[in-house]
């Protein structure tokens, strides 16, 4: 298992993709599966970088733990803001015009999808959201 | 992320290299936002993109909106990962894909 506690910023999101990619390749990890694993950092961190703690500026953990047997990742991300459920929103129609779309919901739509099971938990003060996927 | 602009006339091509993400969108949507209103013909080019998160969608979306307004819009040469996004926001509908 491997964590790193950061700030959570917009500018953080590739070191944090980094961090993780480092993880998935010594293991071996599918490019395919990967790049679905980055996406779906860039929306959960970024989510946390610009609402967690809005106005000021917090720090998120995030952690990795690979598993053998079936290989696959598990990506945990910690932060002390505001209490948020990202998978209470509601699934954005996917089937509008570029006229009638609306900006939002797609990132945790998208996460959704991708991943093979997400998690949502809110444990003595923090956002804890985890992400499963078999590599 | 890199973004080569080639413009011929009417016609702007964006060749992005890289990744289009939260980080690197707001690049992106700086140059659609220059884009002329002599340009009636807009190219995506994602040879070298390689993957989309949904900060990249709405850039899309806004390049799409402009386009709809004073020409056509075509994205060209999508990888799996990114085809992958496409449909499953729907993407694919909305945009016209070419090989």
């Amino acid at each position: 298992m491997k964590e790193l506690t950061i700030e959570a910023t917009v500018e953080n999101v590739p070191v944090v993709t980094d961090f993780v990619n480092e993880q998935l390749e010594a293991h071996g990890c599918s490019m395919k599966a990967q790049m679905q694993i980055d996406i779906a950092i860039d929306e959960l961190f970024s989510n946390i970088a610009f609402y967690a703690y809005n106005p000021t500026v917090g720090t998120a953990t995030v952690r990795v733990e690979i598993t053998e047997d079936p290989l696959s990742v598990v990506v945990t991300f910690i932060d002390n803001g505001v209490p948020y459920d990202p998978l209470k929103k509601a699934d954005p129609d996917t089937t509008l015009s570029a006229e009638e779309r609306e900006i939002g919901g797609l990132g945790i739509y998208m996460v959704k999808k991708s991943m093979d099971e997400v998690a949502y938990e809110y444990k003595d003060g923090q956002n804890i959201l985890t992400i499963k996927k078999s590599i | 992320m890199t973004i080569n602009k080639k413009q011929q006339g009417a016609e702007l091509e964006l060749a992005l290299e890289g990744r289009l993400d939260t980080t690197t969108a707001p690049q992106l949507e700086a140059e659609v936002k220059q884009i002329g209103a002599d340009v009636t013909s807009l190219v995506f080019n994602f040879a070298e993109l390689e993957y989309i998160s949904s900060a990249g969608l709405r850039t899309l979306l806004l390049a799409q909106k402009l386009m709809n307004k004073q020409g056509t819009m075509v994205v060209r040469n999508v990888n799996e990962t990114i085809m992958e996004v496409f449909e499953i926001t729907g993407f694919s509908d909305m945009l016209t894909i070419e090989e």
